[in-house]
């Protein structure tokens, strides 16, 4: 069985009241420990996306995929393929600060290509968008620094290109056509 | 046409097939049950005692039938009261839908008298619910209520409906009910795969669940079994899918099956699941169920491939069709050596031995198939004497055996014989079982069972504990009896009488034989108590987390 893996998952729905309950009272009911989810509007004003990251392994993800796809309100389910897709994340980062940290602060935003849109006279708000490891990477810079609030969005993300051969279901697996020795299927 | 809601309600119930619901009245459905007033010559409204009742009544309508079940109810405790009937149906993928009435929608989430926020309650219980705000939506919503219902994977489905919007008017145009879409579509390539996996099958076995239980999949299932010699085993779920004396058929699997068909898919080469989900009540230990086997399973729900032990080739679709194109791929075979260990296993299944000095569940349960011939229909509760029911009874028909499978609903058995008996007709004989603590539960429904002379037969195994429980203590517990005897002084000959129905009282054999005979001749409901030892056990029995190695025979 494979390790757990980080996997975004991309779920079209209908869009109305009620919705993201369903959704995430199934992942409750079910189990399924979520890193993150996020709803958006889409270009088709009757369907939403949501947006899902989960560590697993590749049997919770099946699980998960083939129960979603089970709501009556859910229309199409596709897992992202990290290589093939676009995944972005909006930070927003308060830090105490004053004249003595503030150059050095810049340099850090500077570098991480993250903007100050807040300045007063004790603290700096960051904007930050990224993949998700690289607010990791910058949120690790403030280590030494005193965070007042911290706020991420989660996870958003499209396949690259114009074609898409999303993955409905997870192929299914068929070991051989002769019989396998006893207990093979465990092995 | 201009209608108002109520009237929609009845229109789309009738376009619907609909000819019987099960409810009980309130305030927030007043206009809906002047409109069944109005309407009493098209939908007989059956009033049950409480609302779980109406919603079991209709579960038993649609086990009985196939036919979806409909229940009504009110607002607020209405609708919880439909909860575990709710649940009880989502676990057994019964086709239901339950319409509840609602404040109106001014008021929704202002906590008025009689409010409950039911859709909320329902999702993780139901295929899928809703709260319909429009008078203008409520035909379609009703209809898509009735498709999800009954297509693919059966299930419970929720509409409420708030005030307001039964008394609202809009253009009402009828329309035809959706054909039931089923999964037609099997990947032929597999099926392909598991006929040659069968076909070099030294050890074949055939395990069953309640995914058959339709008449267009039973037939193909036992031409498999015939066509190639493959002994079959079944989930509580699929009693009587293959006959009883069928001599393929080895009898239930699992915790309290039998010990030839737990042997048997432990030794087996290729295992065939067919509509059934690998419940830990079968599969009591995932890691090593059937572990010397290559496993087939066919399911109408993705979700079910692999989800408790994992699989060797799965096959999405309805059994039907999967077994239908399966059948000439598979070559006629004979396994004369596998049937061999079959019979040498048969000859080791538990038996109970009869005592002439007391009354035992299987002689109680031998002389009602004795008396009822193979047509009679059997309801349960939960319990031990739901076990026995399925150990004893010579199950024939494949919609012929009522239970709570998945849910396990003790109180399950009156609301769902009283369904039975209103969908299958008078002249249908229809026999409940239930234990003393399961029929405590909602005896209360034997009052609609005399207002509509429905003349039901409940055999209540009288052991005077919790007896499914208190097994467990005794076993496993050391004999320490934690709120298992209630001392109930219960006469139920006496309650028969003040309901308004004939009771019966046997402590033996002769007793029940003559009590029986004469609970047949009756016109109305009749229930007869069997004075059982508490002692009594249902064997043979695997602990949970086991398997055929930890079998107690004794």
């Amino acid at each position: 069985m494979e390790s757990d893996q980080r996997r975004v998952i991309s779920l079209l729905v209908d869009n109305q009241s009620g919705v993201l309950a369903r959704v995430s009272n199934l992942f409750c009911r079910r189990g399924f420990n979520i890193d993150s989810l996020t709803v958006s509007a889409t270009n088709d004003p009757a369907v939403s996306r949501i947006t899902v990251t989960i560590t697993s392994d590749e049997k919770a993800l099946q699980q998960l995929v083939l129960q979603t796809e089970r709501l009556e309100v859910t229309r199409q389910v596709f897992v992202l393929d990290s290589e093939k897709s676009l995944e972005r994340e909006l930070l927003l980062l308060k830090v105490e600060s004053d004249v003595h940290n503030r150059t050095e602060l810049r340099e850090i935003a500077c570098i991480y290509k993250a903007k100050i849109i807040d300045l007063s006279p004790d603290s700096m708000v960051f904007e930050l968008i990224g993949r998700p490891d690289k607010l990791d990477a910058f949120l690790k810079m403030f280590e030494g620094y005193n965070i007042l609030e911290q706020c991420r969005t989660g996870v958003t993300a499209l396949e690259r290109g114009g074609m898409h051969q999303h993955i409905q279901k997870p192929p299914q697996e068929v070991r051989s056509v002769q019989l396998p020795p006893p207990g093979a299927r465990r092995a | 046409m201009q209608l108002n809601g109520s009237q929609i309600f009845v229109e789309v119930l009738c376009e619907q097939g609909v000819d019987t619901l099960f409810g009980y009245p309130g305030g927030a459905v007043l206009n809906l049950y002047d409109e069944l007033y109005k309407n009493a010559d098209r939908i007989t409204h059956v009033l049950t005692a409480h609302e779980q009742g109406a919603a079991h009544a209709a579960d038993g309508y649609a086990r009985a039938t196939g036919r979806t079940g409909v229940v009504l109810a009110t607002s607020g405790p209405g609708a919880t009261n439909l909860v575990t009937g709710i649940a009880t149906a989502y676990m057994d993928s019964v086709p239901m839908v339950a319409f509840t009435g609602n404040v109106p929608t001014s008021s929704i989430g202002k906590d008025g008298f009689q409010e409950a926020y039911i859709e909320g309650i329902t999702v993780p219980i139901t295929k899928h619910n809703f709260t319909v705000r429009r008078v203008e939506d409520l035909a379609d919503t009703m209809r898509a209520a009735f498709r999800i219902a009954q297509s693919g994977r059966k299930g419970p489905v929720l509409v409420d409906i708030p005030k307001d919007v039964t008394a609202a008017v809009c253009e009402f145009t009828p329309k035809q009910p959706e054909p039931i879409r089923t999964v037609t579509t099997y990947n032929e390539e597999q099926v392909h795969w598991a006929a040659d996996l069968i076909n070099a099958a030294q050890r074949p076995l055939v395990y069953f669940g309640g995914g058959v239980r339709s008449a267009a999949s039973c037939q193909p299932l036992r031409d498999l079994l015939h066509k190639a010699e493959i002994p079959a085993t079944y989930t509580l779920m699929a009693a009587g899918v293959v006959p009883y004396g069928d001599p393929m058929n080895l009898g239930m699997l699992g915790m309290h099956g039998c010990y030839t068909s737990n042997r048997a898919v432990a030794e087996c080469d290729v295992l065939i699941a067919v509509g059934t989900r690998f419940s830990d009540r079968v599969a009591l230990n995932p890691k090593t169920f059937a572990k010397n086997a290559t496993i087939i399973q066919i399911d109408i729900d993705a979700s079910e491939l692999g989800k408790n032990v994992d699989v060797d080739l799965s096959i999405v679709g309805d059994a039907a069709y999967v077994l239908n194109a399966m059948l000439p791929q598979i070559k006629p075979a004979k396994h004369p050596e596998w049937m061999k260990m079959i019979q040498g296993w048969q000859a080791q299944d538990y038996h109970p031995v009869s005592d002439p000095t007391r009354l035992m569940p299987h002689q109680v349960i031998g002389e009602v198939c004795n008396q009822c011939g193979p047509d009679a229909v059997y309801v349960t509760d939960v319990g031990q004497h739901q076990m026995w029911a399925a150990q004893y009874l010579r199950h024939t028909k494949s919609r012929g055996f009522i239970t709570s499978g998945g849910l396990g609903t003790m109180g399950f058995g009156y609301g769902a014989a009283i369904g039975a008996q209103m969908a299958l007709g008078r002249q249908q004989r229809v026999v409940m079982f239930t234990g003393d603590g399961s029929f405590h539960m909602n005896l209360n429904e034997a009052c609609t069972a005399v207002s509509y002379e429905l003349p039901i037969i409940t055999v209540i195994f009288n052991n005077s504990v919790l007896g499914m429980v208190r097994q467990w203590q005794t076993t496993f517990y050391g004999k320490r009896y934690s709120q298992t005897d209630p001392h109930r002084k219960t006469d139920f000959v006496k309650l028969a009488d003040g309901f308004g129905l004939k009771g019966y009282r046997c402590t033996n054999l002769p007793e029940f034989q003559e009590a029986f005979a004469d609970a047949l001749q009756q016109k109305g409901p009749t229930w007869i108590e069997c004075i059982i030892d508490k002692d009594e056990k249902v064997l043979p029995m695997i602990p949970g987390g086991g398997d055929i190695n930890d079998i107690i025979m004794e």
